[in-house]
């Protein structure tokens, strides 16, 4: 089957959301597919916990905001995209207000901010601890105003149609009968969210496998920066629950064994609101020289939120005191949380412009998805959900542009039913003696011990040398599931080729960036190298494995400086 | 660390066929009922289809009855449960797919039907700045919605069951949410939409959709302040003939 819309989004998160609306505005007769592989609500946005950057009261600034984020993402950032972004943000949140956000508020009942690490203004703007959650809540209900956006719910994509550098659509297996069909558009938002899955250490929902990354590499379009990964310093123990910066930005400590607050010595001013980055780096510091705390779930470091107070952790901070207890048996009014750095967030993704244009025709793409870039090298918190806000907006009125003004170009043909075969035949035949599961979780451990907060060369070649071996294992997986049906397994061996795919980019780029910066931390070449490495990585898709190429930063106002907290 | 062997029996269902399967594995302390399933997934059986996304009780994925009751198997601890034979069933009141896995579509369209989102008469322009809303009146909607849309209030209601059209609870607490927040003034359209057979009126105040409730959202005192609240509007009407 093969069904037409003019602009089909992948993805139904916030930024999926977002475009879903400003393309239905931007467009009133144009139909908007809106596709995810799971149902509303579900998406990796609702985790989102601590707060929404924007500049919106006196004494602070655009500019202020924009500095804060080229600082913060070590001068990998691109400079025009930055402040177009930070000038943006405020519209966003108050829009996103009059949407219905529940915003906490402050006395005279405007929208109330709370400080967040690497930000020199309490700009965060914040729903209690549960900011995505809202946020995600006030877009779907306010899509359902629109009667031109149709959901796709529980539809899984499986390739982008791109014939002579123009999207013509893509291909998705609706999971409740297992039928294939073709989505044919004249633009494609994709919006599929980050990567976070690669490592077993991890803040990510089940469900964000890098899908879109993987599906437009696939198609030849280049991924970004993929080598800058970022670690949160607080992963709840044992899940790896996000545990939210902004505990820190309420004024939360960190504690190793000898009871001191430690991030005096790594960043005397900014202390536990220093990026992320820095306090990660930190942490595993404390934890490598033996400072942490040993558990039967690894070493690990204390928050403290005790002398907060239970009325204000009940107000500002009431999920983060709900998972603790739940998921860790430690109530933070009571007692310390146990935490340690934590996989959260992929500041590399699809090429994109500050437009949100990919470099093929009518394909755009917004949220973690996308690499712009506004994180550079590392990301600030509050920036992701309001990057979703800003750059999901921009990708929705420029697709819908582009669709008013271009027609519909002829799929190629049999396009489906060959998908339809390398999907069930293909891939659904496949009947190994390699598990899916073995090596999924290979592939995570190998992440998390080798690719992780500190790298070194011996260990990226190894981990190189794992993950190329794991992909040829993979050919020889077996599928158990043979029906059409909602088949899971089916679904996690899809994913699990993206994610291969992906791991070996990441690798591959950390291999060869021989500098530290932001995220991206060389033992062996411990010092930034703006006079070699002030360069965005660009991987293209090969048969042989990813192929490498630089473009230059894009610096406006602000040369990079040492950078210190 | 501290292990015991469970076993879980899982009603699973396919191409309109069920059947009872039992997976019998080590499990340790800290194991939420969701980590069982992967495990069986992982190690025990491939085939077996649920949904998963947060597993930290936020995105409404994994509702099912977990020894008989609604709950979210992310959020519930195997070693809180007090037996060791754990049964899993799909929610009641949705049609089955596959498995663990419930069809949530007419649920999401009743969501839809009560209008849930702020209706303006006039949408103020963002150069004007946000609606003022007090803490205070924040705190007249804020538990309301905190709804995740996991379905386990819609799958333990009596009324959903036996009645196709019942708008079910999750909806009309979703419609309060909207009613008791100061910038909406949708309040007549809305009240309409909820004020019917198919709406609030259809509810018998069991209240278990409360009780099981994830997220403490209350859906029974909301359906009972839409009653007083339509009461009160059709007294007005009254006077104003």
């Amino acid at each position: 089957m093969i069904v037409q819309h003019d602009v089909t989004i992948v993805g139904a998160g916030l930024a999926g959301l977002r475009a879903a609306i400003a393309a239905a505005e931007t467009g009133e007769k144009l139909s908007i597919a809106l596709v995810s592989k799971i149902y509303p609500l579900r998406s990796h946005s609702v985790c989102a916990e601590g707060g929404t950057g924007a500049a919106l009261r006196e004494g602070d600034s655009i500019e202020l905001h924009a500095w804060d984020t080229v600082k913060g993402s070590d001068f990998l950032g691109d400079q025009d995209a930055i402040e177009f972004f930070c000038s943006q943000a405020p519209k966003e949140a108050i829009l996103l207000e009059h949407w219905g956000c529940p915003w906490s508020r402050t006395d005279q009942g405007l929208i109330d901010q709370r400080p967040f690490g690497g930000h020199s203004f309490p700009r965060a703007c914040y729903a209690a601890d549960r900011t995505g959650f809202h946020e995600m809540h006030t877009l779907y209900e306010r899509s359902l105003m629109y009667d031109n956006i149709i959901r796709y719910n529980e539809y899984f994509v499986t390739s982008l149609i791109i014939e002579d550098n123009h999207i013509k659509g893509l291909t998705a297996i609706d999971l409740k009968n297992g039928e294939m069909i073709g989505i044919h558009s004249k633009a494609v938002i994709l919006a599929t969210g980050g990567a976070g899955r690669l490592y077993e250490f991890t803040t990510y929902s089940y469900t964000v496998t890098g899908d879109g990354m993987a599906l437009a590499y696939r198609a030849g379009v280049p991924l970004k920066d993929m080598e800058f990964f970022q670690f949160h310093p607080t992963g709840l123990l044992p899940s790896g629950i996000l545990i939210t910066e902004g505990a820190r930005g309420e004024g939360g400590y960190l504690l190793n064994n000898k009871n001191e607050r430690f991030m005096e010595k790594y960043a005397p001013e900014k202390m536990e609101l220093a990026p992320r980055d820095i306090v990660s780096r930190s942490m595993m510091t404390e934890i490598i020289e033996g400072r942490g705390f040993k558990g039967p779930y690894g070493d690990y470091l204390l928050l403290d939120l005790r002398h907060l107070g239970e009325e204000r952790i009940e107000e500002r901070l009431p999920l983060i005191r709900e998972a603790s207890i739940k998921f860790s048996g430690v109530d933070p009014v009571e007692e310390p949380i146990p935490v340690r750095p934590v996989a959260h967030y992929t500041m590399g993704g699809v090429h994109a412009n500050m437009h949100t244009e990919t470099p093929v025709k009518g394909l755009y793409a917004a949220g973690e998805v996308a690499c712009v870039s506004i994180h550079g090298a590392n990301r600030l918190g509050t920036n992701s959900t309001m990057e979703c806000l800003v750059f999901g907006g921009v990708a929705g009125s420029r697709a819908a542009e582009f669709a008013l003004k271009n027609d519909f170009e002829a799929l190629p043909k049999d396009v489906v039913a060959k998908e339809e075969s390398r999907i069930f035949d293909d891939f659904m035949g496949r009947d190994g003696d390699e598990s899916i599961a073995e090596i999924r979780d290979t592939m995570r451990s190998t992440m998390e011990s080798k690719v992780g907060i500190f790298r070194k060369g011996d260990d990226l070649k190894e981990a190189l040398r794992i993950i190329k071996e794991l992909k040829n294992r993979f050919n020889n997986i077996q599928i158990s599931d043979k029906g059409r049906v909602f088949n899971t397994d089916l679904t996690s061996a899809l994913e699990l080729d993206f994610m291969l795919e992906l791991a070996e980019i990441v690798v591959l780029g950390a291999l060869k960036r021989e500098e530290s910066r932001g995220a991206h931390y060389r033992l062996d070449f411990p010092k930034r190298d703006d006079e070699n490495w002030l360069k965005h990585t660009m991987a293209y898709y090969t048969e042989d494995g990813p192929r490498l190429e630089y473009i230059p930063v894009t610096i406006t106002k602000w040369e990079p400086v040492e950078r210190k907290y | 660390m501290e292990e015991k062997n469970v076993v879980f029996v899982v009603k699973r269902f396919y191409n309109d066929s069920e059947e009872e399967r039992r997976y019998e594995f080590t499990a340790s302390r800290g194991m939420t009922v969701l980590d069982g399933l992967y495990y069986i997934k992982d190690h025990l059986d491939a085939t077996l289809a649920f949904r998963a996304s947060c597993r930290m009780g936020i995105c409404g994925s994994c509702g099912m009855i977990i020894n008989g009751r609604p709950m979210l198997a992310c959020s519930t601890q195997i070693f809180d449960l007090d037996s060791d034979i754990i049964t899993v069933e799909p929610l009641k009141n949705m049609d089955g797919i596959k498995d663990l896995v419930a069809d949530f579509n007419e649920f999401f369209e009743k969501h839809k039907k009560v209008k849930p989102y702020l209706i303006r008469k006039v949408e103020k322009s963002v150069e004007e700045g946000e609606y003022i809303q007090t803490p205070d009146q924040l705190k007249e909607y804020r538990q309301y919605a905190l709804c995740i849309k996991c379905g386990l209030c819609y799958s333990v209601c009596a009324i959903a069951g036996s009645n196709n059209e019942y708008l079910g609870p999750a909806s009309l607490a979703s419609a309060y949410r909207f009613m008791k927040d100061n910038r909406d003034e949708g309040g007549e359209e809305r009240l309409l939409l909820v004020d019917g057979h198919d709406g609030c009126w259809r509810c018998h105040f069991m209240a278990e959709c409360s009780e099981v409730c994830p997220k403490e959202v209350d859906p029974a005192k909301a359906i009972q302040m839409i009653k007083r609240k339509a009461f009160i509007a059709a007294f007005k009407r009254l006077f104003r003939r």
